[in-house]
């Protein structure tokens, strides 16, 4: 038995993880500093975790967007009604038996204001998504009030 | 010159055992990396049913202003301050009914464990990252006292056991281990962080 082509399979195969195993994360519009904590809980089972970023627009973006701060669903700028919608949205397209025990990540800017995040609470509660996660780096919740 | 037969034969047997060796590596090492952060649970929008009456005393109000000043139970204060003032209003135990509390029993404070609510209200310009410290201080204060009881009677972290318990990789017979413990230390100081608007009598 031949086994000449088994290192050409082994090795599509690798190429195959290496492509596809890579870090999918819908572009950031939005800049992205997260503040620091220290009481923090990992944030296990990605696919039970529905993401809302906030942050002032990138540069390119600012033109039409502006330099306040702006809430980014998947890849698109929204206003705050929206969040209602798109929580509801991707939690039908989760599967039944998950759709009661998604978190919703909020990504904020630590520049941010807490207005719009009220806001986007607000409308959190609204669809009965409660469970958040106020995504953060973990160090020394100090260093945010420099 | 005898003609040569061919090109050379490569062993190439290892070849494979390489690839293997590679694809394996790859395949362990490209988690995706896992966020982290503080969990909180928002207010369900119903009311309750009926009108809970909670004494002044058993709330703890945390006020942020628009410039990151802090005001605790009507008195300026340091974020810094906040964890050690927090801790001792959760464990203060008023009515005597919590016994492995070690606060100082002031009958104006809390009455136990149980029924003290840390209220948190924020202004509309409060920036995020102060939020954020402050909320971490108050997630702190609680994790300081059941670290303690933990600590007392199972001789760890309730920190640790936690995120043990939470972690998929645990072997089921020690996650269900853990929960009870995790249960009783919860249960201990129970978490009552309202971010709605509370109201009183």
């Amino acid at each position: 038995m031949s086994t000449a082509s088994l290192p050409d399979i082994v090795f599509m195969l690798l190429f195959f993880f290496m492509t596809v195993t890579t870090m999918k994360d819908s572009s950031l519009m939005v800049a992205n500093t997260l503040p620091n904590a220290s009481e923090i809980k990992k944030l296990e089972k990605k696919d039970r975790v529905i993401y809302i970023y906030v942050g002032t627009p990138t540069q390119e973006y600012q033109k039409v967007f502006g330099s306040e701060p702006r809430i980014q669903l998947n890849d698109k700028f929204a206003n705050v009604d929206e969040v209602g919608s798109y929580i509801l949205a991707e939690r039908a397209k989760k599967p039944q038996e998950l759709q009661n025990v998604l978190t919703t990540a909020l990504k904020v800017d630590k520049e941010a204001n807490m207005g719009l995040i009220t806001d986007i609470k607000q409308q959190l509660r609204e669809v009965n998504a409660l469970k958040v996660n106020y995504t953060t780096y973990e160090g020394d919740a100090f260093n945010n009030l420099q | 010159m005898p003609r040569r037969k061919g090109a050379p034969e490569v062993n190439a047997g290892s070849m494979a055992d390489i690839a293997f060796l590679l694809l394996i590596f790859f395949l362990v090492t490209t988690t995706i990396e896992t966020d982290a952060g503080l969990d909180r649970m928002l207010p369900p929008i119903e009311p309750p049913e009926q009108d809970v009456v909670i004494k002044q005393k058993n709330i703890f109000t945390v006020n942020i202003n628009r410039n990151g000043q802090l005001l605790v139970e009507d008195n300026l204060m340091e974020i810094k301050d906040l964890r050690e003032a927090a801790s001792a209003f959760l464990e203060n135990g008023a009515d005597g009914s919590c016994t492995y509390c070690k606060g100082r029993k002031d009958p104006s404070s809390s009455d136990n464990p149980s029924k003290a609510i840390i209220s948190l209200k924020n202004d509309r310009e409060t920036k995020y990252s102060t939020y954020i410290t402050v909320q971490n201080e108050l997630v702190g204060a609680y994790n300081d006292l059941r670290n303690r009881e933990a600590q007392r009677l199972y001789g760890t972290d309730f920190t640790t056991m936690e995120s043990k318990y939470l972690d998929p990789e645990t072997p089921s017979n020690v996650r269900d281990d853990l929960k009870d413990k995790v249960k009783r230390i919860q249960d201990m100081f129970p978490q009552k962080l309202s971010e709605a608007e509370t109201t009183t009598d």
